[in-house]
């Protein structure tokens, strides 16, 4: 790997902050392995640092990237039926996404233009580090409906999800053509991306619905501790490492082979499903601690399967209840369907009942939902104890296209062209 | 200039930051900060650095050392607005710019937000001379804008009168009849109009807009109270006709000064995205006319104001920023065409009652208002680039 060139030119703040702070940065972006974290990740720098994550790659950044502290994810759709401006705003959104991920700011900037005219950025990110910000790009299958020509370029693995048992899916909150997910360790540097990209694109596409995550649930490091979750557990533990190559090529990136015809333009990228699963936290909170670990199939203080000492110790299914969290969505039990976990926990303040409204923002990346999301969400469905104590209430699946190669590639431009 | 954020980190304390925030432009060939003006607003005093100053492009730069949040003004002889800045809060600053004329001026810091403020007499020396040249296409803009500001002002007055009347006449169905129409030409000039000051709190204030002291039985007039006498409680009495009475005298007051109020290619332009604002705040949620739910009559009103500045600007942004003035008219006329559907009569002004706007359409207005007002938010640069 060789240090990016600057986007736009000029120093980057990442680069100025590593000289001026003494922090060896510079040798851990350009490096990647140099720089090993107190996570034990070799691939990217600790969150507290605040570096910038390559924007350019193969695939995009915000998958395999060590998940990052906070998530502000938007789904978009198309307001207009020109092509060539949705074309032109995928191009500008490129441009300031790789401006964004640098710690840069957008266009002219946040100040020092036309005192006349509104600044293109619009400045609350100003200081602030880079905060490993991603931004990633999917396409919905609305998309492919016909009104830009893409109907051929559909992929056959982007389906739209089965209903589900239990389901009660707000229309408002589900769906979209695009959808962009902002990860960074500085909640204020993910949702500052979001909000410029979402002006940036005022007149071609409007903000459908949008989720804040304040706290990750999933780990892509394998070796750390995963994060609990708001029924205070650690779940899906054997998550699929940002590391192991091998298991992204088996489970995540989609391949060369399959991505055929229409479809073509999707190899190295992945498909994302995003499900606003609310919590009851409430009626959780009253229940037992044996009846909440028999329900999840671990025990609260460590995250063990049952019968075992650690998180990570390969659980023995049998010894679960049936019915058990862990039992049903494990690989084994679903003809080893891994996902990529990135979800994140959110609240949007209380329900005007007096209750939390909280739970998982779920976000998973997968080769093809048709063997990865759908099996395990069908099993779960079915039979799942924790589904007294959830609702799924928003839906949403996307097809992730592959990195943006250079400075002179864009989002989508394999989809377009 | 190519502003990074690194230049905000490593030179805090630097020239050229503040410089930046003078509002320096790359035209204005980068004028040192002791070109400007400071104002030094503290709770209880309103300090500026120099009592004479040239006029022209004038920049205050503003410093709020109390521990109020504070406004600052610049008020002409009559006390119209030439400029203003609010909510500046304690320990923060702010910079006002304006093209301003030879003569005598006040400059005001208001310390709270409330209240008649601190006052200090300040000259624009230099004439004429110093007064911004124009081009001959821009004092044509604002000619014709002047007179379209006065025209819809004059026609007002007759259609309030309709409303007024019927008011006097104790007649609920006729008055309800004519609020809407009453109001379209005030709402298609409303920057102009609030830059007066003291009418806009007469005659366009809703209940929650009134100050802190004020008592809504006694100090609340205007539109939107006769608004919730006669859809609310349905009832004329005695004071809601003196209100007619007083809405026909402020607006007459209106009428008169509109003429004199002042105009620049830049406020036309601002206005025109000011116009926009209010459609967005106040029109797509349903707040301006929570009574009558004739909100859409207010925003397409808004609309019509904001395309006639962009009509007359045309010329000159034209010449700037073509592009712009070619999304300008596509995003118009897209936000006029989903108007359309809440309106049987394309010509008139009957539109579905806001109430009967359901959630998703809502979010289809405010996308079109969005994807206009962004681009108009440019138009100002485009003029005066």
């Amino acid at each position: 790997m060789t240090p990016e060139p600057t986007p736009g030119g000029g120093p980057a703040r990442r680069t100025v902050l590593a000289g001026g702070g003494g922090l060896a940065l510079g040798a851990a972006v350009a490096g990647g392995a140099a720089a090993l974290t107190r996570d034990g990740d070799a691939t990217a720098p600790v969150a507290d640092s605040g570096a910038a994550v390559p924007f350019h790659g193969p695939h995009q950044a915000g998958i395999a990237t060590a998940v990052q502290d906070r998530l502000h994810f938007a789904a978009f759709d198309v307001t207009t039926d020109d092509r060539e401006k949705l074309e032109k705003l995928l191009r500008e959104w490129t441009r300031a996404a790789e401006r964004m991920t640098a710690g840069r700011e957008v266009g002219e900037g946040a100040y020092g233009g036309l005192p006349e005219a509104p600044p293109d950025d619009t400045g609350e990110a100003l200081g602030l580090k880079p905060s490993r910000l991603t931004l990633t790009i999917g396409f919905g299958p609305s998309l492919f409906d016909g009104r830009f020509g893409l109907k051929d370029k559909r992929p056959g693995a982007l389906v739209e999800l089965p209903r589900f048992p239990g389901d009660n899916l707000d229309p408002a909150r589900s769906g979209g053509d695009l959808c962009v997910q902002a990860c960074a360790d500085d909640p204020q540097v993910a949702v500052h991306a979001i909000r410029n990209l979402a002006r940036i694109g005022f007149g071609t596409v409007a903000v459908r619905w949008s989720q804040l995550g304040f706290g990750k649930t999933s780990s892509t490091t394998p070796d750390a501790q995963t994060p609990r979750n708001l029924f205070g557990f650690k779940d899906g533990t054997r998550n699929v490492a940002g590391t192991d190559t091998a298991a992204l090529d088996r489970h995540v990136w989609v391949g060369a082979k399959e991505a055929t015809g229409g479809g073509a333009w999707m190899a190295g990228g992945s498909y994302l499903v995003a499900r606003r699963i609310r919590m009851n936290v409430e009626t959780w909170d009253r229940t037992p601690l044996a009846e909440q670990e028999d329900i999840f199939g671990r025990d609260k203080k460590e995250g063990a399967p049952v019968g075992k000492a650690k998180e990570h110790d390969e659980p023995f299914l049998k010894a679960m209840k049936p019915d058990s969290h862990v039992r049903l969505a494990h690989p084994d039990a679903n003809g080893g369907a891994h996902l990529l976990r990135r979800g994140y926990s959110f609240t949007d303040g209380t329900d005007g009942l007096g209750r939390l409204d909280a739970g998982l923002f779920f976000l998973a990346y997968q080769r093809d939902v048709r063997s990865g999301f759908v099996p395990v969400q069908t099993a779960l469905a079915k039979a799942d104890a924790l589904n007294e104590y959830i609702q799924h209430v928003g839906s949403a699946v996307f097809a992730v296209p592959p990195g943006v190669r250079d400075a002179d590639d864009w989002w989508g431009r394999g989809l377009f062209s | 200039m190519r502003a990074v954020r690194t230049t905000a980190v490593t030179a805090l304390a630097g020239a050229a930051v503040l410089a930046a925030v003078t509002g320096c432009t790359a035209k204005s060939d980068a004028k040192a900060e002791g070109d400007g003006v400071t104002v030094t607003a503290k709770d209880d005093s309103c300090e500026v650095s120099k009592k004479e100053f040239p006029a022209g492009h004038v920049t205050l730069n503003v410093e709020n050392r109390g521990s109020k949040i504070t406004e600052v003004y610049v008020l002409y002889p009559d006390d119209r607005i030439v400029t203003e800045r609010e909510n500046i809060g304690p320990g923060t600053k702010a910079t006002l710019t304006a093209e301003i004329k030879a003569g005598s001026y006040a400059i005001v810091c208001k310390p709270g937000m409330t209240g008649a403020g601190i006052r200090q007499a300040v000259t624009l020396t230099g004439g004429d001379a110093a007064a911004p040249k124009r081009s001959a296409e821009m004092d044509a803009a604002v000619a014709a804008y002047r007179q379209y500001v006065q025209a819809q002002a004059e026609e007002t007055l007759p259609k309030v009168k309709v409303f007024t009347d019927a008011v006097r006449a104790g007649d609920l169905e006729a008055a309800k009849k004519a609020y809407a129409p009453s109001r379209i030409g005030w709402e298609r000039t409303e920057p102009v109009a609030e830059s007066f000051g003291d009418i806009d709190p007469k005659v366009d204030v809703r209940e929650d807009g009134l100050e802190e002291g004020q008592d809504p039985a006694k100090d609340w007039t205007g539109w939107h109270r006769l608004e919730k006498a006669l859809w609310q409680d349905k009832k004329i009495t005695a004071r809601e006709k003196q209100l007619a009475d007083l809405l026909d005298k402020d607006l007459a007051d209106w009428v008169k000064r509109v003429g004199t109020a002042e105009i620049t290619p830049t406020s036309m332009a601002n206005g025109a995205k000011e116009l926009l604002d209010e459609v967005a705040t106040g029109k797509v949620t349903g707040e301006e006319e929570r009574y009558s739910h004739t909100d859409l009559v207010d925003f397409k009103a808004n609309v019509e104001g904001a395309q006639k500045s962009f009509d007359l600007l045309r010329p000159v942004a034209t010449k700037n920023d073509a592009a712009l003035v070619a999304e300008l008219d596509k995003q118009f006329a897209a936000l006029n065409t989903l108007l359309d559907k809440y309106r049987a009569d394309k010509a008139g002004y009957d539109f579905t009652s806001y109430d009967k706007v359901g959630d998703p359409a809502r979010k289809e207005l405010s996308d079109g208002v969005n994807a206009l007002a962004e681009p108009l938010s440019k138009l100002a640069a485009a003029v005066v680039k």
